[in-house]
């Protein structure tokens, strides 16, 4: 384990959320390789946990940073993981929209939208299976992810009791 | 329009916070439902159409698309300090309360029944994002070049590990530029 670099944490935060057009789930990916595989700060495990703790919170999936944070340095890393999300919103957004803000349909709009939608479902795909390998022991975990597939294509259910149904599971020891 | 511009110049600060406070602590899994009813039905700040364009551009931007917009209304009524009142409304909540999780997390977290159902909670989570990824897949453009992005992306960041900036750097310019030239 890795001694946490609070400075190195904001900075790779902040190079991330500047790449996070796609969304919070395209930047999964990359902090796991950060936090679990290069610097060992967080096992396999605790990473899922902590993002899936987080999407059972109110507010928007990205506050998984957050939690994350808490987990490794308290108040301290909440700045560095959160800090860092707020700068693209801040600048990038009132910079573009004053340019932009009546013709969001321009060309280019529509040059990044479709031309980054493909790189961003390879990536949603990408943090997919890094959680399905740590937390899927054998077939169980996956039949339980395959059953929550097939029930929010199908039924027009909030994702909380499908989490529900899946701690449940969990905790009859099903998994 | 000028009743717009008008109604526009009424918003306060205080009035931006509570607003998206409110937002924020209703919305579970996907906030623009609520941002949606919040500001163009309860509101009425913004128009569908305002609302489409914003939001749009909100997607278009890098971070939370719902934060993102937050800023954008804030800014459009109130200024930087709308801004900053949107987003302490939007974040501040949901902030305390992911810590309040992660002290739970940290106290009980190791108990053998918390462990059982976080981990059937996560194969649920995998799951959620792997169907995020089949509904995008349906309205993905024609053709066998976004697949290839899409593979690309996936291989280099989820099977050989490469950092997202590379592969970002990599094929996010080449995907935009080959978009752009498709709609000649």
């Amino acid at each position: 384990m890795d001694r946490l670099d609070l400075g190195g944490l904001f900075i790779h935060f902040l190079i991330l959320w500047f790449l996070a057009i796609g969304g919070p789930s395209t930047i999964l990916p990359d902090i796991h390789r950060y936090l679990v595989e290069v610097h060992h700060l967080l096992t396999n495990a605790q990473f899922a946990e902590l993002y899936t703790l987080a999407q059972v919170a109110p507010g928007p999936n990205a506050m998984y940073v957050t939690l994350i944070g808490w987990h490794l340095a308290g108040w301290q890393g909440v700045a560095a993981t959160t800090i860092p999300l707020l700068i693209p919103a801040t600048t990038l957004t009132l910079l573009v929209g004053h340019l932009n803000e009546r013709y969001p349909n321009a060309r280019i709009s529509r040059a990044i939208r479709r031309g980054l939608m493909p790189i961003t479902i390879g990536l949603v795909l990408a943090s997919s299976t890094i959680l399905m390998r740590a937390v899927n022991h054998d077939w169980r975990g996956y039949l339980i992810t395959l059953i929550t597939v097939v029930v929010v294509l199908r039924k027009p259910w909030n994702p909380l009791w499908v989490f529900a149904g899946g701690a449940l599971a969990g905790i009859v020891g099903l998994v | 329009m000028d009743e717009e511009e008008l109604h526009k110049a009424q918003v306060s600060r205080f009035a931006l916070f509570l607003a998206f406070s409110r937002i924020s602590v209703t919305s579970f899994g996907g906030a623009i439902f609520w941002a949606r009813r919040e500001l163009v039905e309860r509101q009425r700040w913004l128009t569908e159409r305002e609302f489409v364009d914003v939001f749009t551009l909100g997607q278009l931007l890098p971070g939370p698309n719902v934060l993102n917009l937050t800023v954008i209304v804030g800014h459009r009524f109130a200024g930087w300090t709308g801004a900053a009142a949107g987003a302490a409304g939007f974040l501040g909540w949901p902030c305390l309360i992911i810590v309040g999780m992660g002290m739970l997390y940290q106290h009980y977290g190791a108990l053998p029944q918390v462990q059982q159902a976080l981990t059937g909670m996560s194969s649920v989570a995998a799951g959620l994002l792997f169907a995020t990824v089949i509904k995008l897949v349906t309205v993905l453009p024609r053709g066998w070049r976004p697949w290839l992005f899409g593979v690309l992306a996936f291989v280099g960041v989820g099977v050989l590990r490469w950092p997202l900036l590379w592969v970002m750097g990599a094929l996010a310019p080449w995907a935009v530029f080959a978009a752009w030239k498709d709609q000649e």
